[in-house]
């Protein structure tokens, strides 16, 4: 008995520490159920919920496995009643039986999967439910005389998953298609290729001379019947692609690529049926196998992001009107007023009716600062309103709104974007000098042998073009640039596809983005040691120092965030200590007010606190009339923007657009000189890369937000830098994780290590074309040679390309993922 | 050695059937998805025994 007891207490002590749905610390919060202690009273709820329907095994599986609900609104979603909505977000519905798909950004563990495919179990009108764990997304089927969709949101509400619902995903058209077509391919290309290869068996050995039963002739007519889906089906994408560049009067990699396939085609079946030889439909199907495992291994994939976001991604589905009604937001007419609380986004240009505005723009300008708007003003599309809800009166529809206008802007377009963004690939670049070769050296060896046989002239210019074929060079930046991108993706920088590898070679022009991108936003952690903000003035006594801190704590605003931070970092307790005081006031785009003990307390701009405006300050602090001093607050620069704009700033031009206001000049001007452009509008930034592009230069683009959107989607290369990777981001060609940023000159190196590396692989395919050739121009290229020549280039450049390019990665420092040395 | 071309029959039926399997596992989206079955097969289903 004597044992048990501390046992007990120990387990009591080791819940009550932190909450039994989400494992955060609950602090001095008490709610108590079962014996278990809960964070706040919405854990306790999801814990009620789980526990009536008997699913506790969701605290097995994963212990602590919740989403922490503190402090989170419950979204609300009546729209979800609008039929017009439903319909749109519906993949799939027959009778009753209705099919859709949610993202869940909550989804984190097994016991996630495990709960949300229970969920049949809450209702019954639920048939089926799926998640899939790395796009966390959950595919519902129901039915919809049981159950709506509306039930459904809030059902995954109430148990901590909120889905995530926004304008972008009410447009089916664009939503992704799992292109199969690719994975039919290879599968016909393989199956052909092992039987083929299978059926040539009795050729490479001689078994016809021994028995003479005749395996050749039908053997041949089989492999003619197995090759025909090999060339017009797998092969298709080869033919179409060489196809459509020679119509343009350009010769692309699959030009050469598709000579050598109808060559190896129609001279194979030619021989069959004549009973001159075997044919070469070995190495044929061989050939189109091994191009079809390159193009599958440069499709990669990084489920968890998109490169092809736009506007829609972040606004929402539906808007609120006055009358307590929700509606689309596309069916916003000019008139309608709507209400927009705190966090949320205006969705259509407007005059603010009611309340106190206070925007943040940083979506649309970069501009870090919360706007403050009165009653009058108009408001544009895309800012977030902070603070009180809003009353907003709509004088532009969604469609026609300020945001939505530029978005619609040419570049957008793919048409606008062909000019500038192509710029001509290695492998295209190659494959034209190489037909040309190829094609000289097939004639040169035709009307050589045409003045002694003309049987031997058409075998050997036919061999020339068979043998020549690039398979290998084709296959060399698949394999080596996917294999590249593999390796990029597991240390924070993803690429879209291979030919952003080859892009970044060119670059000849760098733009930076200043907020977000070389500077970051801070939340009021504590800020000890941090010099990039410091108070200047008379010395805060302990109890100063608290008010202060109680009164920025009352503000949402960054600045107030910040100086909470500083000051966290100085006084003792660390915490704001709570204060009552009837006379607080936040005045927007001012500053605080405050009466503690009878003391007037003002914290804000020059102007609010009756002081001159200087350079170095950015709020300033009164207390009873008399100024104490000021707060100043520099951007915080990421770790390593200094490495990397001297790496940048050796090699190419760099610039700095920012659409904030000039206070930084002083700071960035060693690094940028004259190149420093202050106040831009997305609009000016993506002119300024037209600018460069038409004096010819290759521009990369380091951006972040929806306000870079335009100059990235018109550079050559542009990156996005994201915090958080699942969070979203504009339209790109590269996502960059803020924590690899640091590494940024090493990807670079290791970029530029790889196109070398195709150069190698080029040599060493020449080697091997020289070989064949020497024996194709003889006339003297047997099946045997052809079908061991060509898969051994194949595998050679296969193997080089990756292994080399995973022994450069190991080199430069990204061999180990964890590993990052500074 | 006629037996031979039997054989070569019966493999390449056996080759289309493995090729309309595979065609059957990638339409029903088999390859869409190569995580979450990983971690749904360590499920315990005890709990839905009961239940039904």
């Amino acid at each position: 008995m004597n044992n048990i007891a501390p046992i007990k207490e120990n387990i009591h002590e080791s819940i009550s520490s932190t909450c039994f749905h989400c494992g955060e610390n609950c602090g001095d919060v008490n709610v108590l159920l079962h014996d278990k202690r809960f964070c706040c009273q919405g854990c306790k709820m999801v814990y009620e919920i789980l526990h009536e329907k008997d699913l506790c095994q969701y605290y097995d599986i994963d212990a602590q496995a919740g989403v922490s609900l503190r402090g989170k609104k419950r979204t609300q979603f009546a729209w979800l009643d609008d039929e017009v909505i439903q319909s749109q977000l519906i993949d799939y519905q027959e009778d009753m039986i209705t099919k859709v798909t949610f993202f869940l950004p909550a989804i984190h563990c097994a016991s996630c999967v495990w709960l949300l495919e229970n969920l049949f179990k809450f209702n019954e009108g639920i048939l089926d439910s799926k998640i899939n764990f790395i796009k966390k997304e959950i595919y519902l089927t129901f039915d919809s005389s049981k159950v709506s969709l509306r039930d459904l949101a809030e059902l995954l509400v109430s148990i901590g998953y909120t889905p995530e619902i926004n304008l972008g995903d009410l447009d089916k058209s664009k939503r992704k298609k799992v292109d199969k077509k690719l994975i039919y391919q290879l599968g016909v290309a393989g199956f052909g290729f092992g039987n083929v290869m299978l059926l040539s068996f009795p050729e490479y050995l001689g078994l016809d001379e021994i028995n003479a039963i005749g395996f050749q002739k039908i053997f041949g007519w089989i492999n003619i019947l197995l090759a025909i889906p090999i060339v017009f089906f797998s092969g298709k994408d080869y033919l179409k692609s060489a196809w459509l560049s020679l119509q343009q009067r350009n010769l692309n990699i699959d030009v050469p690529i598709s000579i050598g396939i109808l060559t190896l085609f129609g001279r194979s079946i030619f021989e069959i049926l004549s009973g001159v030889g075997a044919g070469y439909l070995d190495s044929l199907a061989g050939l189109v196998f091994f191009l079809l495992i390159g193009k599958w291994f440069q499709q990669i994939t990084f489920n968890h992001l998109s490169f092809e976001r736009d506007y829609k991604s972040y606004f929402p589905v539906a808007a609120l009107l006055q009358n307590g009604e929700t509606t689309p937001i596309q069916n916003l007419k000019k008139g309608d007023i709507i209400i927009v609380k705190n966090k949320e986004l205006i969705p259509a240009d407007g005059i603010l009716m009611q309340g106190q505005g206070s925007i943040d723009y940083s979506f649309v300008t970069g501009e870090s600062d919360a706007v403050a708007k009165n009653k009058g003003d108009q408001i544009f599309a895309g800012g977030k309103q902070l603070g009180e809800s809003v009353e907003i009166q709509i004088t532009k529809t969604v469609s026609q709104s300020y945001l939505t206008q530029l978005w619609n802007d040419a570049v957008f377009s793919k048409e606008g974007l062909s000019q500038h963004n192509q710029t001509q690939l290695l492998a295209d670049k190659v494959g034209k000098n190489f037909t040309y070769i190829i094609l000289t050296i097939a004639f040169l060896t035709l009307f050589y042998w045409l003045t002694i046989d003309v049987v031997i002239a058409v075998n050997a210019f036919t061999s020339v073009l068979i043998i020549a074929c690039p398979c290998a060079v084709a296959l060399s930046i698949p394999f080596t640039f996917g294999n590249a991108i593999r390796i990029l993706g597991k240390h924070g920088f993803y690429l879209k596809n291979t030919k952003v590898i080859e892009q970044f070679q060119q670059v000849t022009a760098v733009i930076f983005d200043k907020t977000g991108t070389l500077t970051f936003t801070k939340d009021n952690s504590i800020e000890k040691n941090n010099k990039t903000i410091t108070f200047h003035g008379d010395e805060l006594t302990e109890e100063e120092k608290h008010h202060v801190m109680w009164m920025v704590s009352q503000s949402t605003h960054p600045l107030s965030q910040r100086i909470l931070g500083l000051l966290r970092g100085e006084v003792e307790t660390e915490k704001v200590l709570p204060l009552a005081s009837k006379d607080f006031l936040e005045i927007e785009g001012k500053g605080l007010r405050a009466v503690i003990n009878q003391k007037v307390i003002k914290i804000g701009s020059a102007n609010f606190t009756q002081n001159k405006a200087n350079d170095l300050a950015n709020v300033f602090l009164q207390i009873d009339g008399k100024t104490k001093g000021f707060f100043t607050i520099k951007n915080q620069y990421r770790k390593g923007f200094e490495t990397i704009l001297h790496f940048y700033k050796n090699k190419n031009a760099i610039h700095l657009l920012s659409g904030d206001n000039e206070k930084t000049r002083k700071e960035l001007e060693p690094y940028f000189g004259k190149n420093l452009h202050y106040l831009q509008s997305p609009k000016d930034k993506l002119n300024f890369t037209k600018q460069l592009q038409s004096q010819g230069e290759q521009v990369l683009m380091f951006g972040d937000g929806l306000n870079d959107a335009g100059a990235l989607q018109q550079s050559n290369v542009g990156v996005v830098i994201a915090e958080d990777t699942n969070n979203f981001t504009p339209a790109c060609d590269a996502i960059l994780d803020a924590k690899s940023f640091p590494q940024l000159p090493r990807f670079s190196k290791y970029m530029q290590g790889c196109l070398r590396l195709v150069y190698m692989a080029y040599g060493l395919a020449f080697i091997y074309n020289l070989i064949g050739l020497s024996y194709a121009v003889q006339g003297e290229l047997s099946p045997l040679i052809a079908a061991i020549l060509m898969p051994a280039s194949s595998i050679t450049i296969v193997l080089f390309g990756v292994f080399s390019g995973t022994f450069l990665a190991w080199k430069i420092g990204l061999g180990d993922e964890n590993h990052t040395p500074d | 050695m006629k037996i031979i071309f039997l054989l070569i029959l019966v493999s390449l039926l056996v080759a289309i059937g493995f090729l309309a399997a595979f065609f059957w596992a990638v339409k029903s989206g088999q390859y869409e998805d190569d995580y979450t079955p990983s971690i749904r097969i360590l499920f315990d289903d005890k709990n839905e025994k009961k239940t039904k």
